[in-house]
């Protein structure tokens, strides 16, 4: 125990030092287009959902994008759940270590534990590493337990880190491309951005809401704060 | 109608007279130094902040659950599928730091005009303790949300009990009730955190408002305004509490709550300050985090903590280092030897000590957040030690020296003298 | 004179500073009082429920759970709808008229297809769930008992329909959910025709 607390106090920052490397991409994200969060949505369900759960997440919740619960129903669900069940996964704690080494984590508020930079720049710097037992690495997480899942759509690339001969300055990334998938790099991209709007939204999907109560509060507070002012100044005026 | 009220609070007042009797001694004959400035806000706005915790925590604790297995997981159930329930969580999030950032605002006054002088010792040590228990309150609450942070949080922070020489280990296992944090911890950090400790809080500001009533309120100038009375009796610079500094603290609440509903309704998480992105990752026994920093208040001690080096591989000085701290605050009274109190007529030397303890509070707060390092390292021909922790050693000795030298520059310190009367 | 002028100042002031804090205060009360209304996933789990009826013999009580309530569907003999018909005098509300029950459910057998009885198994007393009482039990419920229901808590009887006899603590007929045929041996509890 003594060990671990010296370890935490003095040497937190290597790991974290080696995954701050890649530098990240900027996510276009808009939390208001429902064309972007619906299409982020049918991408999560079709290939995040077989390995990840979203078990606070319920489908009914996806009315939020414009979806009635006859579509949800129809187009969303794939496994059978109800539509005001919550999107879990059949793949079990147990099975996905053994597949993968360590269980697929849940993803349901990922969007808030991770920024949208990184999902969108991670999920786009998959390469093929013979050396990994997936087959894949990433550049941004290096060594990650995940196998590409998107790669029949991204095709599949190869990465070649330089390091930078002073040692300090940031590593050169060569990539190169093995084979094209079934999308170009401009329809890609536009995947993960959607995938991502999703993402964070899931991870808070009241955030809409919020913002649009905030407004009306501050409005009413503006107000109260007009009456309460002059309150003051009314009896203030005594004071010499 | 009105005929009727009045009758029946006639009728009440009768048989219980006490209640406006303190009502008027508490309030509308409660004289208050008629200038006060700015910084004297945060005294009321704490018992807001305090009412506000309290209200929001209470329907927190119904639908939250207390159990390892299920705590991470009842906070996103509030958070999506009770009915406002996101708002309600939101409102104890922000109001936790919140209740942070008025209390050293308010801590911040006392040391501005000598509020903790004598005649109002006593009123700072309450203060003081007050402190002391909110944070115990603030970290014991940080562990319920059962994310990582909130784990590696308590680990760490148990586990700095565990360096007391000899009964450390055994101490830890005590508070904690296993061999790790765990579903024990999180039991009874829960009983304590929503009702034990605010219950010390609530009786702890009774004695803070009682002995500041006793004593009578301090002012930016730091003369007493009962050494100067009127044919009446009363405070010649002294207004009653009520109505002039309710209806003045009532626009200042207004003012901070519009504020607070900034935070809340846009910036929740305040840049991962308030709410950290690691905690959105369920508390994982068996994988530390690879950055893990307590919640922004504690991160002045942590940085202390950190700053002082092992002995003999024992983490002891540096956890005595940061418990000494804090607790060096109850000497304050005593350690401030200046003939005045507000630092409006202090000399140089406080001021600019004072003003060195902000940077170094502030700065150590900083570092508190960040890995050790943040600010790269020297060359070797300071043994590549890290920038940040040759920094924090530096201010956590400006910290102490702070305190310490405190008899000797406030005793010579070239003072102005006070005035007889308060100044607007 | 100027003095009164202050007064009134003051005065409209004081009320409309506490009507406006006033409102706001309520407006805060919102939230927390909203909590308390069933979650998402009370109204998960409080979903329509389906009933599989398939196996349902003539005089058995299958029991589904919705809403966290027992709800009977019974599988009536044609000696059971007769019994109802004979107990029209001894029960209190024999035509349905207290609106306990759908409008398809407001007929002398009180359900859609007269052989099937769907009921909310909860007495319309103090909520207790009444038990079956065939007519086997005549020994325990008199000689001319031809089967139904009883509360163990006040001894409320009920009739094949579900209708309250004369006499009992319990006011009003047992309560008929919202249900439908989705085929001839698929019930839904919980919802009408609607989105089906």
């Amino acid at each position: 125990m003594k060990k671990l607390l010296l370890a935490i106090l003095f040497v937190p920052a290597l790991a974290w030092a080696s995954e701050a490397a890649y530098r990240l991409d900027r996510a276009p994200l808009d939390a208001k287009d429902l064309l972007s969060l619906q299409a982020g949505a049918r991408t999560f369900v079709n290939y995040c959902l077989n390995c990840h759960g979203a078990q606070y997440m319920r489908y009914n919740r996806l009315t939020d994008l414009g979806l009635t619960e006859a579509q949800i129903r129809d187009n969303l669900i794939l496994t059978g759940a109800k539509v005001g069940e919550t999107m879990k996964v059949a793949l079990t704690e147990k099975d996905g270590k053994a597949m993968f080494g360590a269980a697929p984590p849940d993803l349901t508020v990922i969007g808030r534990a991770r920024s949208a930079d990184w999902l969108y720049t991670y999920l786009r710097t998959f390469y093929r590493d013979s050396k990994s037992p997936t087959g894949w690495n990433n550049a941004v997480y290096p060594q990650v337990a995940m196998p590409h899942a998107l790669w029949s759509l991204q095709g599949e690339r190869a990465l070649e880190i330089v390091p930078a001969k002073d040692g300090h300055s940031p590593a050169d990334y060569k990539w190169s491309r093995i084979s094209a998938g079934t999308q170009n790099t401009v329809q890609y991209d536009t995947t993960v951005r959607d995938l991502v709007n999703f993402l964070v939204y899931m991870g808070e999907p009241a955030a809409n809401e919020r913002k649009r109560i905030g407004i009306v509060v501050l409005f009413v507070l503006g107000i109260l704060f007009i009456f309460a002012y002059a309150l003051k100044k009314e009896y203030w005026k005594d004071v010499k | 109608m009105a005929n009727r009220l009045t009758a029946l609070w006639n009728w009440f007042d009768a048989r219980m007279p006490s209640v406006a009797e303190e009502f008027r001694k508490h309030m509308t004959e409660y004289y208050a130094p008629k200038n006060f400035n700015f910084w004297y806000f945060f005294g009321a706005l704490s018992i807001l902040v305090l009412a506000i915790q309290i209200v929001s925590g209470i329907f927190l604790t119904m639908n939250y659950k207390p159990d390892a297995n299920l705590a991470f997981g009842s906070v996103e159930y509030i958070m999506r599928d009770v009915p406002g329930g996101w708002l309600i969580r939101y409102i104890h999030s922000t109001g936790g730091s919140a209740f942070f950032i008025v209390v050293y605002l308010h801590m911040f006054r006392g040391m501005l005009y000598g509020s903790y002088k004598q005649p109002r010792e006593l009123v700072w040590i309450f203060g003081v303790l007050l402190y002391l228990t909110l944070m115990a309150e603030a970290f014991m609450g940080y562990l319920l949300p059962w994310g990582q942070m909130s784990y590696w949080g308590a680990q760490v922070i148990v586990n700095l009990f565990a360096s007391v020489p000899f009964i450390g280990p055994d101490l830890a296992l005590w508070i904690r009730g296993d061999y790790v944090v765990g579903d024990a911890t999180l039991n009874r950090f829960f009983a304590l955190h929503v009702i034990a400790i605010p219950l010390v809080l609530l009786g702890l500001v009774a004695a803070h408002i009682l002995a500041l009533h006793d004593v009578g309120s301090n002012n930016p100038d730091g003369v007493e305004i009962k050494k100067k009375k009127g044919p009446d009796g009363h405070p010649l610079d002294g207004i009653p509490f009520h109505p002039y500094y309710t209806v003045k603290d009532i626009a200042g609440a207004v003012v901070f709550m519009m504020l607070f509903c900034v935070v809340m309704f846009f910036v929740p998480e305040m840049g991962g300050y308030f709410l950290e992105y690691n905690n959105f990752i369920p508390a994982d026994p068996l994988k530390t985090p690879a950055h893990i920093a307590p919640v922004w208040y504690f991160t002045p001690y942590y940085s202390i903590l950190r700053a002082v080096p092992p002995l003999f591989t024992s983490q002891f000085p540096g956890v005595l280092a940061m418990g000494i701290a804090v607790l060096i605050l109850f000497f304050l009274p005593w350690l401030d030897r200046s003939p005045v109190k507000s630092i409006r007529y202090r000399g140089i030397f406080y001021k600019s000590a004072l003003a060195i303890f902000v940077v170094t509070f502030l700065v150590l707060g900083y570092l508190g957040t960040e890995p050790i390092t943040v600010w790269g390292q020297f060359g070797p021909w300071l043994g590549n030690a890290d920038v940040a922790t040759v920094a924090a050693r530096i201010f956590t000795a400006l910290y102490f020296a702070f305190f310490l030298l405190m008899p000797w520059y406030t005793a010579i310190d070239p003072c102005k003298p006070e005035p007889d009367r308060v100044t607007m | 004179m100027s003095e009164k002028k202050i007064d009134h100042t003051r005065r409209n002031l004081i009320v409309a500073t506490t009507a406006v804090a006033g409102a706001a205060g309520a407006g805060a009360a919102i939230p927390f009082a909203w909590s308390w209304w069933p979650s998402e996933r009370a109204k998960a789990a409080g979903a329509p429920v389906e009933a599989d009826i398939s196996g349902l013999a003539p005089g058995e009580l299958q029991v589904v759970e919705w809403q966290g309530k027992p709800v009977w569907i019974m599988r009536r003999t044609k000696e059971m709808l007769e019994a109802v018909r004979k107990s029209d005098d001894k029960v209190t509300d024999p035509k349905s008229e207290v609106a306990v029950q759908p409008a398809y459910a407001k007929n002398e057998n009180r359900s859609i297809k007269p052989e099937f009885l769907v009921l909310v198994g909860i007495c319309s007393h103090l909520g207790c769930s009444p038990q079956s009482r065939t007519a086997e039990a005549k020994g325990e419920m008199g000689a001319d008992w031809p089967g139904g229901f009883l509360c163990p808590c006040h001894g409320s009887k009920f009739d094949l329909a579900g209708r309250v006899y004369k006499g009992a603590p319990a006011p009003v007929n047992l309560e008929v959910p919202p249900h439908a045929y989705l085929s001839d041996t698929k019930l839904l509890i919980g919802e009408d025709k609607k989105g089906v």
